[in-house]
């Protein structure tokens, strides 16, 4: 199976969108959203089958017993991460800033601070004759690389013998963003030519350096700076990263996704664009080097 | 008062609006806690910076002093420690920087020594004063970074205008901690409302008082004028997509400074804030 | 010598394991007593570091060979650290590749994969 990955640093630009319309282009039958922290491909492809729905465990979380507490205030003194505090009259511990790391049920004289499972999101994986593999992490929950690990898995699993998966992922250059590309054959960055986005294009490309792997990049709402575009173009070309095409803004694009469309299925200059990308993307994955 | 600035989605506008909220206040502070992709600072262009390391602590093992007990190992909850030949030894990437180790060794074997993720850049923009959290490539995690941002910009009685990262995770939850008011900024699609719904219901858990500013509107996306209104959340204004603005912000261009009806729209905003803080 | 191999399932003829550090069982072949035993792996359902737990555990078990299919870099620090040799796997069942090993017809594991940075 060759996996295609599409990023872009900037957030908007244009993953999802792209993602869709790349699946329908290749008619693909196995697809993932590692945008865990907002996943949307969900939006735009119909599958017809019911998902199966796993509960995701992040790492444990630290409770204060209250009947053993007697409010010396040790572990909030002692926890690093800010995630005990003196409310109500009693020492409590907030989930969202608590790492499950220990130390405060180590220093309870009272051994009054237990560490619990927790749900951290969960994992839903359609099967059919399409494999989509997608999940949601829940408000405030780390451990996000784990859980991007677990749907790129789970779609391996399902579907070991398809040619093609197409991955949507995530803003930045964090956590899930390594997670996500770890493993994969190439990765496609949607660019945006503001200043914002070469900015931020510059970083995921060293980002994807460091990590060893194939990169390809094309230019979304490209007419909006053509002085970016062709900046962005020259950079490329002067690393030695294959520059495969530019998209035009069009609005009938965000009409098409606002009711649940791919792009491949609407004729508009932007799948006509799109399709261009795609097929100078498909030509760099299966002519790279394995 | 301190003002967040958040999306959920990307490239809704969150820099757009904090950076031009930041330049209608008098005498405010811009921190941008978008530390993996930090972009305030391409528009106000801050001078006299001055930059300062952000360091999460790694455990160091002295071998003389270590037993060879294994507590240190069989404490950490991360895996981050390995014991081979005899030593224990940290893989730092997997470290959390809690501490544990250091506590439970009964030889008193581990200390702690500084290990860079990022830095804090504190420079100014006229009357604004500019500080951006830059998360060092190949680094995992903005929290530390972003707390560094916070500490640095957060001191004193000056407005705040604090620019977040997207998405609803732990980044998100770090920055808007310390806010007393949140401005979603919205995009009147599909996507734009999906994930809209994630951070309503974070901003809500925090207990935090929010508005909705809808951004690169053309026509009104009726599921999203619906959900302002179901939500009860008060929409401070709406943005009409304009070319105009959209080649000013390729440009990394402040529109409050170049455009007139920017002009009168953040202030007004701002008026509008205000107002709300104050009930 | 003790050879190690992550193993799917804990029966007579386990097949082998795609990953190292979430492999649920692993097993142990001592080729002096050719006793095998197949044993838990404790990092199976780690939240992160669990290359490093899981080779914890193969050094802790005196392995002086390990026969899998891929490993990580964190993994294999540890694991060539205590002077494990690493041996990339053929074939499905750990049965194979145990024969394989003993004619000398395995190649050493010489790559390793990044990490997946589990940390939040």
């Amino acid at each position: 199976m060759k996996k295609l990955l599409i990023l872009s640093g900037k957030g908007g630009t244009g993953k999802t969108t792209t993602a869709a319309a790349f699946i329908g282009f290749a008619k693909a039958e196995a697809f993932a959203d590692c945008d865990v922290d907002a996943p949307n491909l969900h939006l735009v492809v119909q599958m017809d089958t019911k998902p199966e729905q796993t509960t995701y465990y992040g790492s444990q979380k630290a409770t204060i017993q209250p009947e053993k507490c007697v409010g010396c205030g040790l572990c909030a003194n002692t926890c690093r991460f800010h995630a005990i505090r003196f409310e109500a009259g009693r020492y409590a511990v907030n989930e969202y800033a608590c790492e499950g790391c220990g130390v405060c049920a180590y220093v309870c004289p009272q051994q009054a601070v237990t560490l619990e499972a927790d749900i951290a999101g969960i994992q839903a994986l359609y099967r059919g004759k399409r494999v989509f593999s997608t999940a949601t992490l829940r408000m405030g929950r780390g451990n996000s690389g784990k859980l991007v690990a677990a749907v790129k898995t789970a779609l391996s699993e399902a579907a070991p013998d398809k040619e093609l998966a197409i991955i949507d992922g995530s803003p930045g250059i964090g956590c899930p963003v390594i997670a996500s590309i770890s493993g994969v054959d190439m990765v496609l960055i949607i660019a945006e030519p503001s200043l914002s986005g070469f900015s931020d294009l510059k970083r995921i490309l060293k980002t994807a350096a460091i990590l060893g792997t194939r990169t390809v990049v094309c230019v979304n709402k490209a007419d909006v700076s053509l002085e970016n575009t062709e900046a962005i173009e020259q950079f490329c070309e002067a690393h030695g990263i294959p520059f495969v095409g530019r998209i035009p803004y069009d609005h009938q694009a965000s009409m098409a996704i606002n009711v649940g469309m791919s792009l491949a299925d609407v004729p508009c200059p932007a799948r006509d664009a799109l399709q261009k990308v795609y097929a100078q993307t498909m030509k760099q994955l299966q002519g790279g080097a394995a | 008062m301190k003002i967040a600035v958040l999306s959920g989605k990307g490239g809704t506008g969150k820099t757009f609006v904090s950076v031009n909220l930041a330049v209608a206040t008098q005498n405010a502070t811009y921190i941008d806690c978008d530390v993996e992709e930090p972009n305030g600072h391409l528009f106000l262009k801050p001078e006299h910076i001055q930059a300062n390391p952000v360091h999460t602590l790694l455990p160091d093992f002295n071998t003389d002093k270590c037993t060879g007990c294994r507590k240190c190992v069989d404490f950490c909850r991360f895996n981050a420690l390995a014991f081979i030949k005899g030593k224990p030894k940290v893989f730092p990437e997997i470290c959390h920087s809690c501490g544990g180790c250091v506590l439970v060794c009964p030889a008193g074997a581990v200390a702690e020594h500084g290990h860079p993720v990022g830095r804090i850049e504190h420079g100014a923009f006229g009357d604004v004063s500019v500080v951006t959290g830059v998360l060092n490539l190949g680094e995992a995690s903005a929290v530390p970074v972003i707390r560094a941002a916070l500490a640095e910009g957060l001191t004193g009685e000056r407005h705040t205008v604090i620019d977040c990262p997207p998405g609803s995770g732990c980044p998100v939850l770090e920055s808007v901690s310390a806010s007393d008011y949140c401005v979603l900024v919205a995009e009147p699609t599909a996507f734009g409302l999906h994930n809209l719904q994630m951070v309503v219901e974070m901003v809500r858990l925090l207990k935090k008082s929010c508005g909705i500013v809808i951004n690169k509107m053309e026509d009104p996306y009726e599921p999203l004028e619906g959900f302002c209104r179901q939500s009860g959340i008060r929409v401070l204004c709406r943005i009409p997509y304009s070319e105009t603005l959209a080649k000013l912000n390729a440009a990394a261009q402040i529109a409050y400074e170049h455009d007139e009806s920017s002009r009168v729209l953040f202030d007004t905003l701002l008026q509008r804030i205000e107002a709300e803080v104050k009930l | 010598m003790i050879i190690a191999i992550p193993v799917n399932e804990n029966n007579a003829e386990p097949s082998i394991c795609v990953s190292f550090g979430r492999a649920p069982w692993f097993l142990f072949h001592n080729t002096v007593t050719d006793e095998t035993q197949i044993i838990k792996n404790p990092a199976a359902n780690a939240e992160g570091g669990a290359g490093i737990k899981a080779a914890q555990f193969v050094v802790d078990h005196t392995a002086n060979v390990l026969i899998t299919v891929r490993g990580g870099e964190n993994a294999a620090e540890v694991l060539l650290a205590a002077d494990i040799q690493i041996y990339k796997a053929q074939g499905r069942t750990a049965r194979e590749n145990l024969s394989a090993f003993t004619e000398g017809k395995l190649e050493k594991l010489e790559s390793f994969h990044a990490g997946f940075h589990h940390k939040q």
